[in-house]
């Protein structure tokens, strides 16, 4: 019987012939953990206690509240240093020389075709983009990855998403990835993996790969997982680790689902609070906002960076308005330099720093005040997520962050003609 | 495993995790003290008011959202026994089984304030208040194994990992 990517890439690291609903315990390729959800996995791990350590496998990347927010963030940081320093650990990555942790996992090379990397973080599903079998799990879990390599998967059924066309200018991953969330709900996919295909992918950028898979759990997904292709050969052969195995899809695979997306009808979409499903079309909303954010491990990649620039170069940001530019690395942070990026910003009038997850989550660094108003390149915008309980975030592509940056409301870069 | 009682406190769809505890709580110096922060936005003052054993009954896609396992550990450190809902966003179902927090899922229209009664090994919930009786599916094998363990560290401690 024929198998799905995800059936494919559990069966090869389960040594078994495995299919959707039942479940194995696989080796596991890397296990990645966070400042916020490391400390917990530490303690399990020493817990567990049984002599062994899986170190070329664990990837430590601080980057919820670093730099550090505040003494007890800074304590939460060092639990991980010191870890790291006890163990003597090879894959850490500190402040500085890092980043969002999923988008160092890609551009660290951890991240390859037919790889099953887990980590302690939802949006660990990002790496499907260049199909790994990746996924969110738990602390504890995590811990039982440091000690053994090993983890349980219920193999999940998958949902074929058949994509033809090209996405219109301005238009991209995010926009895709709002209208299948709102189509499905945000539990659509609940236990099942996306399965990308059809002309439509050869079209797409990987960067556009990333921000679609990146949001795959924002439908409940357990991945969104992407054919290997020449795109994505080309996007990491130089950074990434060791040999890898690209890994298709049966012709004869079975799928729970079948979804069909037609780029070239595709609008700019922002999802108002407070789910990522309540996607709307911009160019039928009208809504006032406080503060625009470009950044996270959704859209702070340097492809996002220049189609932000490319929109508000010349312009600046509106009274009224604080436009934050948070890219998702130290490398996308250089290359905002290097190819000048940082000046068109800084003379708009834009906020820029470091790397951080920062206020994606509501951590620090551009927090909302109560009734304020975000228009947000990120992924959730659930109440209280980067603010107040009475704030609210509505999700969008980077080139629509930065037009509502210029104008003050929400709208596409189209809109901006004339401003 | 025993019957559980307790009073319920109940809860709609998609509750996220955000919702259950906030971003801003997540450092490991709050780790002893989870519960305090528990629906904090949307029901301040709730944590308290939880007793041991109490059982959170939910709408479907309970603990949508984050990985952070300080959802499902603050809950426990609540009291809450046993949550209850039509069903659970995956990792959540996945970190509250690995650390022991059981979870049902069932779709039921339990209020606030009942008294209600889970047996596990039947797989029966009764609602002592009403009356009312709902069926639940067992545990498949491996899921079991993991209750029956209390987890998965103690799974691996007894070396099913090697």
């Amino acid at each position: 019987m024929g198998k799905t990517i995800a059936e494919k890439i559990l069966s090869n690291h389960a040594h078994t012939d495995a299919y959707a609903g039942q479940i194995v315990i696989a080796d596991v390729d890397y296990v990645m953990v966070n400042d916020v959800t490391g400390p917990i996995a530490f303690r399990k791990y020493d817990e567990i206690n049984n002599g062994q350590m899986f170190k070329e496998k664990m990837v430590l990347i601080p980057d919820h509240y670093v730099h550090n927010k505040d003494i007890a963030s800074a304590v939460q940081a060092k639990e991980m240093r010191d870890f790291v320093q006890k163990h003597n650990l090879p894959n850490y990555f500190e402040v500085g020389k890092g980043g969002v942790c999923h988008q160092l996992m890609v551009e660290e090379g951890f991240a390859a075709p037919g790889r099953l990397i887990v980590g302690a973080d939802s949006h660990t599903c990002t790496y499907g983009a260049v199909n790994a079998l990746s996924t969110g799990i738990g602390s504890t879990e995590a811990g039982v990855v440091f000690a053994t390599g090993k983890l349980w998967f219920k193999v999940p059924e998958s949902i074929k998403v058949v994509l033809t066309g090209k996405f219109k200018k301005h238009v991209g991953g995010k926009d895709l990835i709002l209208k299948i969330i709102s189509d499905i709900g945000v539990d659509g996919a609940n236990y099942k993996a996306f399965e990308f295909c059809g002309e439509g992918v050869k079209n797409m950028s990987v960067p556009d790969r990333l921000a679609v898979s990146n949001m795959a759990i924002e439908a409940g997904g357990k991945a969104g997982i992407f054919p290997c292709d020449d795109r994505t050969r080309e996007y990491i052969k130089d950074f990434v680790r060791g040999e890898y195995t690209p890994v298709e899809a049966d012709p004869d695979a079975k799928y729970c689902r079948v979804l069909e997306y037609n780029l070239d009808e595709l609008d700019s979409m922002v999802a108002f609070p407070h789910l990522p499903s309540n996607g709307h079309r911009v160019k039928d909303v009208d809504v006032k906002i406080d503060q625009a954010y470009l950044g996270s491990c959704t859209n702070g990649r340097i492809e996002d960076m220049r189609a932000a620039a490319e929109v508000i170069k010349g312009r600046k940001v509106a009274d009224g308005v604080r436009f934050l530019v948070v890219p998702a690395s130290q490398r996308v942070y250089r290359q905002m330099v290097d190819e000048g990026l940082m000046n068109i910003f800084l003379d708009a009038g834009a906020f820029v720093s470091g790397p951080t997850c920062g206020a994606c989550l509501g951590g620090y660094m551009g927090i909302l005040a109560p009734f304020e108003r975000a228009v947000s390149s990120t992924n959730r915008n659930f109440i209280g997520r980067m603010g107040d309980k009475t704030s609210e975030v509505y999700l969008a592509g980077p080139e629509v962050v930065a037009a509502s940056a210029v104008v003050g409301k929400i709208v596409t870069p189209e809109q901006l003609e004339g401003n | 495993m025993a019957k559980i009682q307790g009073k319920v406190w109940k809860f709609g769809d998609d509750v996220d995790t955000d919702q259950i505890i906030p971003a801003e709580r997540l450092v490991s110096t709050n780790l002893d003290h989870l519960n305090d922060f528990i629906f904090e936005k949307v029901r301040p003052g709730f944590g308290p008011t939880v007793k041991k054993g109490d059982i959170l009954v939910a709408g479907k896609n309970f603990g949508c959202g984050s990985s952070r396992e300080h959802a499902p550990l603050s809950l426990m450190e609540a009291g809450f026994s046993v949550i209850i809902a039509e069903s659970f966003a995956r990792i959540f179902y996945r970190n509250s089984m690995n650390i022991g927090l059981l979870l049902v899922e069932c779709k039921t229209d339990i209020p606030e304030g009942d008294e209600v009664e889970v047996d596990i090994d039947e797989g029966t919930i009764v609602d002592k208040t009403t009356g009312k009786k709902w069926t639940f599916a067992k545990y498949p094998g491996f899921i079991g194994e993991l209750v029956k363990a209390g987890g998965i560290v103690n799974l691996v401690k007894e070396g099913k990992f090697q």
